[in-house]
């Protein structure tokens, strides 16, 4: 009985959990990339303890693979040296890890997934308890095949509504952390609910699941139902029950509706900065980004090129389009999709993390400024600290690209 | 003498260390930039004992542990605000970087003061000011990792299930 955070926590222990209990839980699956695997490795190597089981690891190099550093190599070299020695099967350069993780059957309902990766809470979207953590914790999971939770409280969102021509998950998502503040949900997962969720894709629950850290969340959960089953159809082969939440007690409930809801864009140096388009419209943009694990997936792709087709962007201005995964960057190559995208001047590079990290495949210089699809514009991090970084939808993104400014994605034909 | 080193509110990762410079797993490199951007003369000023002061949200966003490393590596003692994020709190926690939370005690210090911190005491002393402040006591769970030196040496010699 509970929230669907208590539901999983229940379920797994085998007795009813409460928010506010501390528990020794196993852990279905660990997922790492190349950023955090390394400090994890040498976190193990100092326990002295063999991994419990090398079938939990999922690894995947994402944050700069192919290393455009020597030391990114060098960090490489070692995971592969670590894969290899521990036989670990679950290993990925295929994408964005947390679209990976999702679509090769890591992620179902009432599974309990730890990441080294803050945005690990991308996992909720299919009803899974995925939770961000750093290095040592993720060691401490891959010798014990289990880990220490606090079991969080939650807010609900109670979502309804119909989105408004050209507004969508991405918005909703900047409306909702600008409602909450960057640490307005820190300790306690967010549950996103209502009629409007019901009848979102998974591509969309996976956009909202996605920043719920931004508000300072421990997980993003959403109820499994039919289209939950139709996704994981044939890509998860284990059994899994449903999960929602029964009799729950929310810590807060936030009621939205959507109908009224205008196209938003949040502007440096923070997430929970958010302002409707028109306040902001006309801003002049060098860096268009279109990609990652918020926003770079196949109806993603779709809409931002029905906007795009057929028109250039600006000759001093670049845009790069990184697809989130191999089976999204194949699907939208078979669709025609990335053609429209480099017929209008952009870049299709590799799936990865790409930009949203300022590691590699381009970075900002001093003074300039970039519109993105990404979730967090924190300074510095797409390259230089004196760029700027906004975020919106990637129907903003792409009509602002044809523009080299910002524009309100409704003028868009 | 130990100083403070003062932040305000939503100190995020990114500002901590930045992830163009944290493509390393050596401490003294992370140290080298800590604060690189928001606060440059941190890393060549920050000494042995210093602690850090911040307001709400300390260390928002990413998970990567490099932030917590970096600062302890630069020779902070403890890190002292009026919340932190709750990644940020494990994995300073893990690697033995004391963390205590006192609301509002970024209101009461200014930077560059000097202080005297006693962990096993529990107390946080301002020596200009001459006012002492009670560190809180963590849970039990969490006592017994600061007490380990964070949780690698702990599972050295213990269970996880023992410890709750």
């Amino acid at each position: 009985m509970g929230t669907i955070a208590e539901e999983i926590f229940s379920r797994k222990i085998g007795r009813p959990v409460e928010a506010g209990e501390m528990v020794v839980c196993d852990v279905d699956y660990i997922m790492s990339h190349d950023s955090t695997t390394p400090l994890a490795i040498e976190a193990l190597n100092k326990m002295g303890k063999p991994i419990f089981d090398p079938n939990k690891l999922v690894i995947h190099l994402d944050h700069f693979y192919p290393a455009p550093t020597i030391n990114g190599a060098i960090l490489h070299q070692r995971i592969n040296k670590f894969v290899v020695e521990n036989q670990i099967k679950n290993f990925f350069k295929q994408g964005v890890c947390h679209q990976v993780t999702i679509e090769k059957g890591f992620v179902y309902p009432g599974g309990i997934v730890v990441g080294a990766d803050s945005h690990t809470c991308t996992y909720g979207a299919l009803g899974c308890f995925g939770t961000g953590m750093g290095s040592t914790d993720i060691a401490v999971s891959y010798a014990t095949g289990k880990n220490w939770f606090l079991v969080p409280k939650t807010i609900r969102f109670e979502l309804y509504g119909s989105f408004p021509k050209r507004v969508y998950a991405k918005d909703l998502i900047l409306h909702l952390v600008s409602k909450v503040g960057a640490g307005g949900a820190t300790y306690m997962a967010c549950e996103f609910g209502g009629e409007l969720v019901d009848r979102m894709s998974i591509s969309e629950r996976i956009t909202l699941a996605n920043m719920a850290v931004e508000m300072g969340g421990k997980a993003g959960l959403i109820k499994s139902d039919k289209k939950t089953e139709e996704f994981l159809k044939d890509r998860v082969k284990l059994k899994w029950e449903h999960i929602a939440p029964k009799n729950p007690k929310y810590e807060k409930v936030i009621e939205v509706d959507v109908s009224k809801l205008t196209p938003l864009v949040a502007y440096p140096h923070r997430v929970d900065q958010v302002k409707p388009i028109e306040e902001v419209e006309g801003t002049p943009i060098d860096c268009f980004f279109l990609g990652t694990c918020t926003n770079g997936r196949l109806d993603d792709l779709k809409i931002a090129a029905e906007i795009i087709k057929g028109k250039k962007i600006p000759p001093d201005r670049r845009f790069v389009v990184t697809p989130a995964s191999n089976e999204i960057l194949e699907a939208a190559e078979r669709e025609g999709i990335l053609k429209i995208f480099r017929d209008a001047g952009a870049v299709v590079c590799n799936p990865g993390c790409s930009l949203c990290i300022g590691r590699h495949q381009g970075v900002l210089a001093p003074g300039e400024k970039a519109l993105t699809s990404m979730n967090r514009n924190f300074i510095g991090r797409m390259g230089s600290p004196e760029a700027e970084i906004y975020l919106a939808s990637p129907a903003t993104v792409a009509i602002s690209a044809v523009n080299g400014a910002i524009t309100d994605p409704r003028r868009a034909k | 003498m130990a100083r403070i080193w003062k932040f305000g509110d939503d100190v995020n990762t990114d500002e901590i260390i930045p992830g163009r410079f944290n493509v390393t797993t050596d401490p003294k490199e992370l140290a080298a930039h800590c604060f690189f951007e928001v606060r440059p003369e941190f890393s060549k000023e920050a000494k042995e004992g210093d602690i850090i002061i911040a307001g709400k949200n300390f260390g928002m966003g990413s998970s990567r542990e490099h932030a917590p490393i970096s600062i302890k590596a630069a020779g902070i003692k403890a890190v002292i605000a009026s919340s932190f994020a709750r990644i940020f709190f494990r994995n300073g926690i893990n690697i033995g970087l004391p963390l205590y939370i006192i609301e509002g005690i970024e209101n009461e210090v200014e930077d560059g003061e000097t202080v005297e911190l006693n962990l096993d005491k529990g107390l946080l002393f301002l020596t200009e000011k001459k006012k002492e402040f009670k560190l809180p006591s963590f849970p039990p769970f969490v006592e017994k990792i600061i007490k380990a030196g964070g949780v690698v040496e702990l599972l050295k010699r213990y269970e996880l299930d023992e410890l709750i």
